[in-house]
């Protein structure tokens, strides 16, 4: 019979290795999937743009932010799921538009036109911005988000992802 | 390093003891007949993770139950080897541990000081069939639906309660979303917490008792 020492390693190191090496296997075969697994949908991307009506823009008043809703159709999942929307828009004296989204730039919460007070106002964390969208007082780190806007028709439209 | 930590842990809880009891515990020369206990318990981890896994997409509302999964199977990235690993899983799960349950009969490794070990294995017989039997209603499809009106229809043979029964658990009279969401309770939560706190058990007995030797011929 052999000596132990004849061996690099003993049988119970060499099954404690192979055991090692065919559980890490097959962890891995099953783990690394599973990171796939949970990032999934954030995977998906929009399927483009498109122009959505908002309005007349002959009813907008110079200076003065007006709120417009819509809603949109998305696939989320297995389901086409109505997502709703408001944006601001506000005319010059020339007739331009400017359309802001009223995510706050800071977290995210929703920010609504005071008219006393001439200004968007965040409830989150009392961000203020003037009707420029510029931030005037508050955390948000940037002036509100604006959508790429035309006029057609007399109507409103803005540019959004699909 | 690694031996200064596991020696640093190992003063405060004690680990290299219960690692030690598991592990290098004296068993009798035994055969691979004898592995289908631990083949049993992988099968059970394998069941509860991937279960856990399909819980993060799954909707048990007769809505979206059906879609829920369709989405998993083609547009989750490896939903399919998620799905595909409990699906298959479970009907391999109660085929092993039936296996088990023959190996143990056959050379009489229920008797005295197992009886309980055995008692313990009887319940997790009934959580193994009873998971797959809820778990079958959850895809929400003809088939699942169907064999679910049929499976609770045979608990109504019972004499006296069996229409209680029935009602019971299909939360009605009928197959409704009440009946998917009792299901659907019963086998993400009520159903894994019995088999696994019954498993605990089940291998303590195992490793306090020892295991039996296989019997020689003049008993
Ligand atoms: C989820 C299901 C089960 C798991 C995870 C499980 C696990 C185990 C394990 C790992 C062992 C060690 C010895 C061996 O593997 O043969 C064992 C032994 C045993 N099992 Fe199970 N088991 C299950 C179901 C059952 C069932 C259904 C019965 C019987 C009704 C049963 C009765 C026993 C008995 C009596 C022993 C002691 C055998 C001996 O000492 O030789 N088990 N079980
Ligand atoms: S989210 Fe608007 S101020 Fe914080």
């Amino acid at each position: 019979m052999p000596k132990k020492s004849d061996y690099l390693i003993d049988r119970r190191q060499f099954v404690g290795g192979v055991v090692g090496i065919v559980g890490a296997i097959m962890s891995a075969a099953v783990g690394l999937p599973l990171v796939g697994y949970l990032v999934s949908p954030a995977l998906e991307k929009a399927e483009g743009q498109e122009w959505i009506p908002l309005g007349t823009a002959s009813a907008l008043e110079p200076g003065v932010p007006a709120l417009f809703t819509f809603s949109q159709l998305r696939q989320v999942g297995w389901k086409r799921t109505k997502i709703n929307y408001a944006v601001y828009a506000i005319a010059d004296d020339t007739g331009h538009v400017t359309v802001f989204s009223d995510d706050c730039t800071h977290l995210s919460c929703k920010v609504h036109w005071e008219p006393e007070r001439g200004a968007f106002i965040c409830p989150c964390h009392d961000g203020v911005f003037d009707r420029e969208g510029n931030v005037v007082a508050g955390p948000p780190p940037r002036p509100l988000d604006r959508f790429e806007a035309k006029v057609e028709d007399g109507q409103l439209m803005i540019l959004v992802e699909a | 390093m690694a031996a200064r930590v596991v020696a640093w842990l190992d003063e405060r809880m004690g680990l290299l003891t219960i690692w030690n009891t598991v592990f290098d515990r004296k068993v009798p020369r035994v055969n691979w007949w004898f592995t289908l206990g631990s083949a049993s318990l992988f099968l059970a981890v394998m069941q509860g993770a991937t279960g856990i896994f399909l819980t993060v997409y799954y909707v048990p509302t007769p809505e979206d139950a059906y879609n829920s999964i369709e989405y998993i199977m083609n547009d989750v990235a490896f939903g399919w080897l998620v799905r595909g690993i409990h699906h298959w899983g479970a009907s391999l799960m109660i085929v092993i541990v039936f296996l088990h349950m023959l190996r143990v009969f056959i050379y009489g490794a229920y008797k005295y000081p197992r009886e309980v070990t055995w008692i313990t294995g009887v319940v997790l017989l009934l959580a193994t069939l009873g998971s797959g039997f809820t778990g079958y209603l959850l895809p929400w499809n003809q088939q699942s639906y169907w064999a679910t009106v049929v499976g609770t229809s045979i608990v109504g043979t019972v004499p006296v309660v069996g229409d209680f029964l029935v009602r019971v658990l299909r939360a009605g009279d009928s197959l409704t979303f009440l009946t998917l969401s009792r299901f659907f309770g019963a086998h993400i939560w009520i159903l894994p917490a019995i088999l696994f706190s019954m498993i605990g058990v089940h291998l303590y007995l195992v490793i306090r008792n020892g295991i039996s030797y296989v019997p020689r011929r003049d008993e």
